[in-house]
């Protein structure tokens, strides 16, 4: 069909030149065709994942450790990213603020971006890099050592024993860092704040806490939670489905860390409509 | 007297490579049944169809009198099959003890304290990687590990590869062991002369097609054939130790 459109046009025009619309039109149908059955497969992984959390039985064993290598890991890194944070947001908005002579504000809006937003969406993106990273390695080398057949001919759904328990350690582990970021980071523009800013300690403390509602606080952990899902989603759809020897097992590694992060700034979007918009 | 798995007319592929063409097999219950023939004949895809890992596109095979043709691997698994795959295959950063806690099997006799007498040196290793163990302990953690679902079958793809003369023996001794427990062997391997030593029952495979098949005693007396239809070479026939123990 596509040969004879081809000669047919051949045989009056050039041969290339009508090929070049038809070729984009199928590369676009082919990328269209890919997208599509990815985000049909990855949905499939996730919903087989989390039915495996609701039936016995359970490898609490397996969770420990993926909450351990999720959470307790990432704590460093969390928490000098948190303060950091926290810091460069008192500065800046301090010399924002200080032109419509509203530096008062500043203690609010330092909790709210790192509450609402910046904790979470930071610490997702630097635990998608380091944890991610790390389960699609770590899945992906099973499954090209046939790792995987060995766990399905013993009788152990890998989907359960490898999957669900990461799936929720993302969720639960994920939203406790961020709380402990939360901390850290307005204890970074605290300091900022009180020891180059002038500010005084206690009306800074209170400030903070007196525009802070439940809802800024709490989007931010349902947020981490998702998050954390995310990452734990991606790294294991790629690590499991990775093929080809080290070599694949090291794309599967990057695509879970960029597919991870996407999805993240996408979800933080979805969710911060959901929670705030009017 | 039953078979413990029937298999007919196997064609298995890997994407358009056609590798099976109509392999037929049986393993009678309680008996040694060796599967041979030179590198690349298929055994290991014989094997995998049979376990459900690479299932069969065409055939039938029927294990413990159900049809398992279409079934994923740990379905089999459960009905009592235990698979050692070629190269182990053990957790390389699970410990030993951990190993051993993941089969989740049928109830049945084997505990992970009978495996530690059956296998002394997996009790000493207990808190090793699995990546920290030598050769023969691997061999012997991959076949503890299969034990533990309480096999009535035991599928075992050369066990015996790449391991030092005296544990050999104590492999071939395991095997043999094991139809004493009243357990079915399958057992895939390139040390010829010994596998037709503890075997009851023998298959050539070559290219993909079971070649012979007969008594297991009937081709170990034809060492031409058994070179001429595995490719065994004079190492393998010759330096083979003597029978092992036959139990039971
Ligand atoms: N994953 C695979 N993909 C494609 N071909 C394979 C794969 N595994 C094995 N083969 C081919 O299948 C044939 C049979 O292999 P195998 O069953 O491993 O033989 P054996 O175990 O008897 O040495 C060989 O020609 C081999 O190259
Ligand atoms: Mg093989």
């Amino acid at each position: 069909m596509r040969e004879a459109i081809t000669s047919a046009a051949g045989s009056k025009v050039g041969r290339r030149l009508p090929d070049a619309p038809l070729d984009a039109v199928a590369a676009l149908g082919r990328g269209v065709f890919a997208a599509c059955r990815a985000t049909g497969s990855l949905t499939l992984f996730a919903l087989s994942g989390v039915s495996h959390l609701l039936r016995p039985p359970f490898y609490g064993r397996m969770f420990l450790r993926a909450f351990i290598e999720f959470g307790y890991f990432s704590l460093p890194v969390v928490a000098l990213t948190a303060i950091f944070t926290g810091m460069v947001l008192a500065l800046q908005s301090s010399t924002g603020l200080a032109r419509f002579s509203a530096e008062t504000a500043m203690p609010s809006l330092v909790v709210l971006s790192i509450t609402r937003e910046l904790g979470p969406v930071l610490a997702g993106l630097m635990v998608a890099g380091r944890v991610g990273a790390a389960m699609a390695a770590e899945i992906g080398t099973m499954r090209v050592t046939d790792q995987i057949d060995a766990l399905q001919t013993l009788s152990t759904d890998p989907m359960k024993y490898l999957v669900a328990p990461r799936l929720l350690a993302g969720a639960v582990a994920l939203p406790l860092l961020v709380l402990v970021g939360d901390i850290l980071g307005v204890m970074g523009g605290f300091l900022i704040a009180t020891v180059s800013l002038g500010f005084n300690a206690a009306t800074y403390l209170r400030n903070t806490v007196d525009y802070l509602q439940t809802i800024d606080v709490v989007s931010g952990l349902v947020k981490a939670a998702v998050f954390g899902f995310i990452i734990a989603l991606l790294g294991c759809f790629h690590g499991y489905s990775s093929r080809g020897g080290a070599q694949g097992v090291g794309a599967a590694t990057t695509s879970a860390v960029v597919a991870a992060s996407v999805l993240i700034l996408a979800f933080d979007y979805g969710l911060t409509e959901l929670f705030f918009a009017k | 007297m039953t078979d413990a798995l029937t298999a007919a007319g196997l064609h298995t592929f890997y994407g358009k490579s056609h590798i099976l063409h109509g392999v037929s097999l049986n393993v009678a219950e309680g008996m040694i049944t060796t599967l041979l023939g030179r590198n690349g004949a298929g055994k290991t895809t014989t094997l995998r169809s049979l376990v459900g890992l690479t299932p069969a596109r065409e055939g039938r095979i029927v294990t413990f009198g159900q049809d398992t043709t279409r079934w994923p691997p740990f379905r089999i698994a459960a009905l009592g099959v235990g698979y050692v795959p070629e190269g182990r295959r053990i957790f390389p950063n699970l410990t030993v003890e951990e190993n051993l806690k993941v089969p989740n099997g049928r109830a049945g006799d084997w505990s992970i304290e009978r495996i530690y007498a059956l296998f002394p040196r997996l009790a000493e290793r207990k808190s090793n990687r699995g990546r920290q163990l030598s050769g023969g302990e691997q061999e012997m953690l991959a076949i503890a590990r299969a034990l533990l679902l309480n096999p009535r079958l035991l599928i075992l793809d050369e066990p015996s590869q790449g391991l030092a003369p005296r544990v050999v023996q104590e492999v071939f001794a395991i095997v043999a062991r094991m139809r004493a427990e009243g357990i079915s062997v399958l057992l895939v391997e390139q040390n010829v002369r010994q596998s037709l030593a503890v075997a009851d029952h023998a298959f050539v495979l070559d290219d993909g097609m079971v070649v012979w098949s007969g008594p297991a005693v009937e081709l170990a007396a034809d060492e031409t054939r058994v070179r001429t239809l595995t490719g065994a070479t004079a190492e393998d026939w010759e330096g083979a130790a003597p029978r092992v123990l036959p139990a039971g």
